[in-house]
């Protein structure tokens, strides 16, 4: 039925291991997600699936296909390291218009920004 | 033997996936603000990618890693502009 019966069992284990691992991994992130309580925590809790769990599957899929091909094969790492490069980005991104937006409305939780700034910053 | 093992444990950790990714639709829907449902929209993508690359173990078949590929991009890019638009109130100026 699939790849992994014509795998040799110890590496049909460890692509089991790893694969569950990675789900849990991902599974926390969105309960934390869904159960921290301000933004800026949030923005947290699933980075935990998206460094870690990515690349735990990631390390499955090539561990897998090459195993069962019987040559590397080492496209899926192309995956891992793009997310691991964009997501960083589009975090900074987000919590740095979070944070305009809260600012900008005068939200007393988050700090004013930074004396010798006039007006709201404008990166990018 | 070992093979159904496997593949049941495959299996449990695709639920698992589903359910991460119910729960970042219940952060979409409910969500207080525009940022979070846009922070759970790259969660949820992001499982959607582990998903697809189980997919592609339990089927040993490379295809899904393409179009893992595709989702990394395209939700880089949708997430990156839709912080421009929170930011700015428009993408492209």
């Amino acid at each position: 039925m699939s790849a992994l019966v014509s795998l040799p069992d110890w590496a049909a284990l460890l692509v089991a291991v790893l694969v569950l691992a990675s789900s849990l991994l991902a599974f926390v992130g969105s309960v934390g997600l869904l159960r921290l309580k301000s933004f800026y925590s949030r923005l947290h809790a699933p980075t935990l699936g998206t460094t870690l769990g990515l690349f735990l599957m990631v390390v499955a899929t090539v561990l897998c296909f090459s195993l069962a091909r019987g040559h590397l094969i080492l496209s899926p790492l192309l995956i891992g390291i793009f997310v691991t490069a964009t997501v960083p980005i589009t975090m900074i991104l987000l919590a740095r218009a979070a944070l305009q937006r809260d600012r900008s409305e005068g939200d007393p939780h988050v700090p004013p920004a930074p004396s010798g700034e006039p007006g709201p910053r404008h990166p990018m | 033997m070992i093979g159904t093992i496997v593949t049941v444990v495959v299996g449990i950790a695709q639920l698992l996936l589903l359910l991460a990714m119910g729960l970042a639709i219940v952060r979409i829907v409910r969500g207080p603000r525009a940022q979070d449902r846009v922070a759970a929209l790259d969660a949820l993508y992001v499982d959607a990618m582990l998903l697809l690359l189980s997919i592609g173990i339990r089927t040993g078949s490379l295809l899904y890693v393409a179009a893992c590929l595709v989702i990394a991009v395209l939700g880089f890019a949708s997430t990156s502009a839709f912080a421009k638009f929170l930011m700015r109130g428009e993408v492209i100026e």
